[in-house]
């Protein structure tokens, strides 16, 4: 299979869907002339012009919420935001206006908007530009949160959100953008929101790695693999809906669950899939469920000091480690 | 008052008709709320009936609009069923929003009503990008956003404004100055005391007009609905009008000004437009009172279908988070 990255995975996708669909669009700050700052949407003005490919100002409450107007009528915005961080100044529309439209409408507003968003560090991007918003937002009923790990999932499950109902937040990670990978061409390979991924079997511990941690977690399996210890690493890929059973069946096989990510510790995505699993594994644990997140202050400049604050391999291996010490 | 245009008896005595329909659905609510039969809020517009109804009457089934917590006047003005709304607000299944939304959440899809809002300005940006389909699709519609003083203070107001002016959009910044947000002056929340001229900023017309005279606003929204759809692009509209009763029921009123109400009543939108309808001489007292009969007996109806309405069963919680794939599921 033909291999593309991350980011013309993201814009296959778009493509695809704006040729088969009218109702597609998509707007955000600089996607069309600039091409999106991360070039994600690069020559996508050319094919479809600049009222499908639509430069918005820099106004995110506005342009989100006017995205949640046009789907109300019958279109299927894709709006982009820049950064994740950009996405409280969106706060209510996405928070009060978009994640409950379907719900206080008795079910009948339809809302399918999809909301692209750059998300993690590092790069010295510091503390409003470097933040992982995915568990911000699980805490909301009616938002659907997709985090891509890989080109094939990228374009797979933004095909997914495009075409589906409901809204979705739908995270890029930055550190992937130029990654590699075999992609289908099929225009109809799209990937079910709420299926895992075994990324690597193994039989001690479970590590689920979300977004940019899969590729860490994954140098930590190989580096505890000399040492004996077989890693099984699993990438939810949506975190709502949350893949409780894969999770659950993976850790009954292992009894040791260890879930990786980057945002904040506390009360970052990890903390919930702990929770599922305090509640509804816990026969089968051997010891601690671990999180590894960044360390709970904002994201710093200085590259010592962010490296110091984000999670890294070692903080896996490390975690892994402990139930044998 | 009767306007510019020599408009049929059809059109004024049903200006009168909803108007009175919007008062009498408040006190209705008030009062059904007071016996116990309403949970919620009600934030009622009484004294602003003139501004909804006049606004509607300019638009077709086809334009939509966006509504505020002080929306049955916009959704009643906009073709929406009492029966429906009362249910919802007395929170039976059988409600616009099956019981789930309440007062501040009414909305109906096939009227084009995209929904009151529990936010204030929170429904403005919708507006926006309704009319940017409407303009993407080439479709001769628009897009009204109700709103308050208070809401033009708030960021989704300028937001969603720049949005239009920036893309020529077909909407209408329709904003009730009511003088109040909550109970808080307009004169201490904002330094100008016309909220019109805030259009200017955006590139589109901004302009005043009484609110509390039906025909006045009419027109004013038909005109500026005539130059969204000629692809003139937005234009704000702000309507001078008073509310009668609190922000809620049960909001103690000390902020009003001695005499103001009292003032304001004398340009109550409903007598006064009655009388016009009788100095006009086409209209008898009786045609008017078999309108007021109609009224009180559609909200008879409305209010025993409510009460007969069956009530949610709890299970109906988890319905409607999501669309079809995932309906009835909660992650």
């Amino acid at each position: 299979m033909r291999e593309i990255s991350y980011s013309e995975a993201i814009r296959e996708a778009m493509c695809e869907e704006m040729r088969r669909d009218s109702t597609v669009f998509l707007m955000g700050e600089d996607v069309g002339t600039f091409g999106g700052v991360w070039g994600v949407s690069a020559g996508m003005l050319k094919e479809f012009g600049e009222e499908r490919v639509r430069d918005t100002p820099i106004s995110e409450n506005g342009f989100i919420g006017a995205g949640l107007g046009a789907a109300m009528v019958g279109m299927r915005p894709i709006v982009e935001i820049m950064f994740a961080d950009f996405l409280m100044c969106a706060g209510d529309q996405i928070v009060n206006q978009i994640a409950k439209a379907r719900f206080m409408s008795g079910g009948k507003a339809q809302v399918p908007l999809t909301i692209r968003v750059m998300t993690g560090a590092p790069g010295s991007s510091a503390a409003q530009h470097s933040q992982s918003a995915e568990s911000w937002f699980m805490n909301f009923p009616g938002l659907k949160i997709v985090v891509p790990t890989n080109p094939a999932d990228a374009k797979g499950l933004l095909k997914s959100a495009i075409r589906g109902e409901d809204p979705v937040i739908f995270f890029e990670h930055k550190m992937l953008y130029g990654d590699k990978g075999p992609v289908p061409e099929d225009d109809d390979f799209v990937v079910p929101f709420g299926k895992a991924r075994i990324v690597r079997e193994g039989s001690d511990v479970t590590i689920i790695a979300i977004g940019e941690m899969v590729k860490k977690s994954l140098k930590a399996a190989d580096q505890l693999a000399e040492e004996g210890i077989s890693c099984e690493v699993i990438d939810p890929r949506t975190l709502v809906p949350l893949d409780k059973e894969s999770i659950i069946r993976s850790v009954a096989k292992t009894s040791r669950a260890v879930i990786a990510y980057e945002a904040h510790k506390r009360a970052g995505p990890g903390a919930e899939i702990a929770a599922v699993l305090a509640e509804e594994a816990i026969e089968y644990l051997d010891g601690p469920i671990y999180r590894i997140g960044a360390k709970n202050v904002p994201i710093p400049y200085s590259p010592i000091l962010e490296n110091d604050v984000l999670p890294n391999v070692e903080d896996i291996t490390r975690a892994v480690k402990a139930y044998w010490s | 008052m009767m306007g510019k245009s020599n408009y049929s008896n059809e059109f004024l005595q049903e200006l009168y008709r909803r108007m009175l329909l919007v008062r009498e659905f408040e006190l209705r609510a008030i009062e059904e709320r007071r016996q116990g039969f309403i949970p919620g809020f009600i934030h009622s517009c009484v004294g602003e009936e003139a501004t909804a109804v006049g606004a509607c009457a300019a638009l077709s089934k086809e334009d939509v609009i966006t509504s505020t917590h002080r929306g049955h006047g916009h959704l009643l003005a906009k073709g929406g069923d009492p029966k429906y709304m009362m249910a919802e607000l007395m929170a039976r299944s059988t409600g616009y929003c099956l019981g789930r939304g309440g007062s501040l959440h009414i909305s109906d899809f096939d009227l084009g009503i995209l929904g009151a809002n529990g936010i204030v300005g929170g429904g403005i940006p919708s507006a926006a990008g309704a009319g940017l389909a409407f303009a993407m699709r080439k479709e001769p519609k628009i897009a009204l956003a109700f709103f308050g003083d208070g809401a033009s203070n708030e960021g989704s107001f300028h937001e969603a404004a720049n949005l239009a002016g920036a893309w020529k959009l077909p909407v209408i910044f329709f904003c009730e100055n009511n003088l109040y947000g909550e109970g808080t002056p307009l004169s201490k929340a904002a330094g100008i005391s016309d909220i019109s001229k805030r259009a200017e900023a955006y590139g589109f017309p901004g302009i005043c007009v009484d609110g509390n005279n039906v025909i006045a606003v009419y027109e004013a929204v038909s005109e500026a609905k005539q130059r969204a759809l000629e692809g003139n692009g937005a234009t704000l509209i702000e309507a001078k009008t008073y509310r009668f009763r609190g922000h809620y029921e049960g909001d103690p009123q000390v902020y009003r000004k001695p005499g103001e109400m009292e003032e304001w009543k004398q340009r109550d939108p409903i007598p006064t437009y009655r009388k016009t309808l009788l100095d006009s001489g086409k209209f008898s007292e009786d045609e008017i009172r078999a309108i007021e009969a109609s009224v009180q007996q559609q909200l008879d109806e409305a209010v025993q279908f409510a009460k007969a309405a069956p009530m949610p069963q709890p299970e109906e919680a988890l319905a409607g988070v999501y669309g079809n794939d995932h309906d009835g599921l909660v992650f």
